[in-house]
């Protein structure tokens, strides 16, 4: 309690935070990542139904190999054009397990106009609640190529 | 765990949940935030401001020194103790990982919204 030493960053654990700036309109990249089948489209799984505040949605990943597995997403808050949230399970992937009882994290997306396009901040939080069993899965399954998957497909579509 | 790809995957890293287990912990957080910032230190340099007594330091750094977060060696007549930094790195590779797949989200979404076109459908 009366240690003063900052915590450095080497055991942050709780969230990871990205900020990219888009040659495009911000009502451009709002439409991409709020109309579902366009997120769906640039995130790779095939979303049922549409974003709404307070509703689930869900939908299989549309990623080879992976195509069995169902993303649920709840959608927390929709602030047009500037703000989008939602909560899930973070590498929900295996179906043998029932997830719905475990904290979820809260994605955040929030745009805002910069010069020549539109800066998106992404923010993912809340892994420090996530059992630790469950991320050392992850991080197990992550050591199988997921990653790696995701990194060929990202080059394959370019 | 429960599915045949999780058994197989739990082979390549047995020691990933005692890892995470001795990274849950305030105290010891604090402890490695020290070394991070300071070490190689003494147990006494380690104990020093922290209210905790110098045998829950000891025990603390023992459960750290376990799975191999720390280790200890002699300096003179005392012993130190100081990250093992390649382990943390481990600890930090699940974070890692899921920061790269938004990486590559997120430049999977650029493409998609600056492609030609793409400011009217």
């Amino acid at each position: 309690m009366a240690v003063t030493a900052p915590t450095p960053d080497t055991t942050s654990t709780d969230r990871i935070e990205k900020r990219v700036v888009l040659r495009a309109p911000r009502a451009r990249v709002w439409r991409a990542l709020t109309d579902a089948a366009e997120f769906g489209t640039w995130f790779r799984v095939k979303l049922e139904g549409a974003f709404a505040e307070g509703r689930p949605i869900q939908g299989k990943l549309a990623i080879p190999g992976y195509e069995h597995l169902t993303v649920e997403m709840l959608v927390e808050r929709i602030d047009p054009e500037r703000y989008f949230a939602y909560r899930w399970h973070p590498y929900a992937i295996d179906p043998a397990v029932d997830y719905s009882a475990e904290p979820t994290t809260l994605v955040e997306f929030t745009l805002e106009e910069v010069e020549g396009g539109t800066a998106l901040t992404i923010v993912e939080s809340g892994f420090d609640r996530i059992p630790l069993t469950r991320r050392a899965e992850a991080f197990r399954m992550n050591d199988n190529g997921w990653t790696g998957q995701i990194k060929h497909l990202a080059k394959y579509v370019e | 765990m429960s599915s045949k790809r999780g058994a197989a995957a739990a082979a390549l890293q047995p020691d990933a949940v005692p890892l995470f287990a001795a990274l849950g912990d305030a105290t010891r957080l604090r402890l490695l935030g020290r070394l991070s910032a300071g070490g190689p230190l003494s147990i006494t340099r380690l104990s020093e401001g922290t209210g905790v007594t110098r045998q829950a330091i000891t025990r603390h750094l023992h459960a750290l020194g376990r799975v191999g977060l720390v280790r200890h060696a002699r300096r003179g007549r005392e012993r130190v103790w100081d990250l093992n930094r390649k382990r943390l790195e481990k600890a930090r590779q699940y974070l890692e990982q899921i920061a790269a797949q938004w990486d590559d989200a997120a430049e999977r979404l650029r493409a998609f919204v600056e492609q030609k076109g793409g400011e009217e459908r």
